[in-house]
């Protein structure tokens, strides 16, 4: 998807006849676009930080009185949902990859004439609102319903339990609940990059390790898997950064005992009205997050993502 | 190999080795079934007659829902209403976010990495940041929170993602051709118009249907720009709280089974095309 575009060829010379109008063309093009950023994106940024250094009550108003100490404050307050964010969604990233690598393979290279439809298959849930979607969990993992049935007399619950996602024989309003919702909701963004990158591999590199006497098993992890690399980065960006952010999942399938870091700043921003302590978490969260996904980057070695 | 006789009989079985043979596809398959089970339950709950206020257990057969699929106050109001922020922004996103593109694709100018980032960066950034970062400007700026908030967030998002679409698309495209039009004396309106654009259509397409797709759908910054504005996510978010209408399965079902004949439709199109 958008992350994995190669890297731009060099943008052609300007052509000779390019007189001196020809050559503003590119500030005209980029003046609207850049202009809405500025206004709606970088200001509205700026405002943030400046509100998260103040301090009032909404009858009297806020004014910017350096106060960092909203930052110390909203750290110590909401470090558990930090963690529980940053947990949660790690986890659903490695689920998705782990659910995504195969169906991405399968579409890439076993499918046949079958690849449309699989790919429709795919895409067609988003169709229906997700929120449609995310309630229907509700259901699936209802209480005594089949799916939790299935679960416990398996013994599945049992490991779960003492593993301590789940709770009796609950998966609604446990940390399974959330993730397994994580999942579902962040998949088709590993699914795409993932297939992406898998489909432009030469089929015949497989023969060539197959002739040279690689198993299947030894052809995946020399020749597939480093040439999907791409896609597992993009996936992984794409899935990770909305999921810790994400607040819905945790607050339809999960409990009290669920609530994500974007939970409290909804709650901070809307019901609260605590505007200081909401901007100064968003703060925390983006630089969290800025700074996992540069390091990221750094050791995958892939630099050229833009 | 350190493999005993009877293990080595067991892996080479017939059961095994097929199961080993098809063990990406049966995989994969279960991947599938995991995405479109949620699906299959919103259908089916759409004939569901429930006895409470919520619709999470299933009763008994009933089509009432769809034969009145408008019964439930506010419902279809919010669902014009998404429909009509979806086309707005859609318009908004693709006009601004296609001549970012091509300015990115096809010009040298200065500043041109801080304008990547720039462009990069909402997509960097969870909703939450944007939305609560926009809410600050318009309550700073007391803007009244309604329609036009709830749009100017959405073209805010949508633009980066049109950006990556079309520019991926003009990349791709050989510049010969642009030279080859004006050899032959096209003026450059002419090379654009009729050149240009008509290969630069498909990311167009593709960058103005993710946005339709991303505004339609979006809660997270709607939620926190919309004042009291009911938004279709916002009216299924708000009746998860108050008791979740039949109905809302009714317009998914109904949604799935539109956007799924269309592409259904759009590859017959395709196939006849390209057979003739």
């Amino acid at each position: 998807m958008a992350l994995v575009t190669d890297q731009p060829p060099a943008p052609p010379a300007p052509l000779p006849t390019a007189a001196r109008g020809r050559k503003l063309i590119p500030y005209w093009l980029l003046l609207p676009g850049i202009l809405w950023l500025l206004v709606f994106f970088a200001a509205p940024l700026v405002y943030q930080a400046s509100t998260s250094v103040q301090t009032g009550s909404l009858e009297e108003g806020f004014d910017v009185t350096w106060h960092f100490a909203t930052y110390w404050d909203a750290l110590t307050e909401y470090y558990p949902q930090f963690l529980r964010s940053v947990a949660y969604a790690a986890t659903a990233t490695a689920l998705c990859l782990a659910l995504g690598y195969p169906l991405a393979y399968l579409i890439a290279f076993k499918a046949g004439r079958w690849r449309n439809v699989l790919m429709i298959l795919v895409i067609a849930p988003f169709f229906t609102s997700f929120l449609i979607r995310t309630l229907a969990w509700k259901t699936i993992l209802s209480d005594g319903g089949p799916v939790v049935s299935a679960l416990a007399s398996l013994h599945v619950l049992d490991v779960t339990n003492a593993l301590g996602v789940t709770e009796g024989h609950r998966v609604l309003a446990t940390p399974l609940a959330v993730v397994c919702g994580l999942t579902y909701n962040f998949l088709p963004f590993m699914i795409l990059p993932l297939y992406t990158s898998l489909e432009r591999i030469d089929a015949r590199l497989h023969e060539a390790a197959g002739d040279l006497y690689a198993r299947p098993l030894t052809t995946f992890r020399k020749v597939t898997f480093p040439l999907s690399m791409p896609g597992v980065v993009a996936g992984t960006l794409l899935t990770f950064i909305p999921a810790t952010g994400d607040y819905i999942n945790a607050e339809l399938l999960g409990s009290t005992d669920q609530k994500m870091i974007g939970n409290v700043i909804q709650s901070q921003f809307l019901r609260v009205l605590d505007y200081p302590t909401a901007a100064a978490l968003s703060f925390i969260l983006m630089a969290a997050i800025l700074a996992m996904v540069t390091v990221y980057i750094r050791k995958s070695g892939t630099e050229d993502l833009v | 190999m350190t493999a005993t006789p009877a293990r080595q009989a067991v892996l080479s079985s017939r059961p095994v080795r097929w199961l080993r043979r098809n063990l990406v596809v049966l995989a994969g398959l279960a991947t599938l079934a995991y995405l479109v089970l949620p699906n299959v339950v919103v259908t089916v709950f759409s004939f569901n007659k429930p006895n409470g206020r919520f619709n999470y257990e299933w009763q008994r057969f009933s089509t009432d829902a769809w034969t009145d699929p408008c019964g439930v106050a506010d419902l279809c109001g919010s669902l014009s209403l998404s429909l009509q922020i979806a086309v707005w922004a859609t318009v908004g996103a693709t006009v601004l976010g296609t001549a970012l593109a091509f300015a990115l694709a096809r010009y040298r100018f200065r500043a041109r990495s801080s304008v990547s980032t720039l462009i990069f960066l909402p997509m960097a950034m969870p909703e939450v940041v944007m939305a609560a970062s926009l809410a600050t400007l318009f309550l700073n700026m007391g803007v009244t929170f309604g329609f036009w908030t709830i749009l100017i967030a959405h073209i805010t998002f949508c633009l980066s993602f049109v950006v990556t679409a079309v520019k991926a698309r003009v990349m791709s495209m050989d510049p010969r051709l642009e030279q080859a039009a004006q050899d032959l004396y096209a003026t450059p309106l002419q090379t654009f118009l009729r050149v240009t654009l008509p290969i630069a259509a498909p990311g167009i397409v593709a960058g103005a249907l993710l946005s339709f797709a991303l505004s339609f759908d979006d809660f997270i910054i709607t939620n926190f720009n919309a004042g009291s504005t009911v938004t279709f996510p916002m009216f299924v978010w708000g009746s998860a709280q108050r008791g979740t209408p039949v109905q809302i399965n009714v317009i998914g079902t109904a949604m799935f089974a539109v956007a799924v004949l269309c592409v259904l439709v759009g590859q017959l199109i395709g196939g006849r095309r390209k057979r003739s």
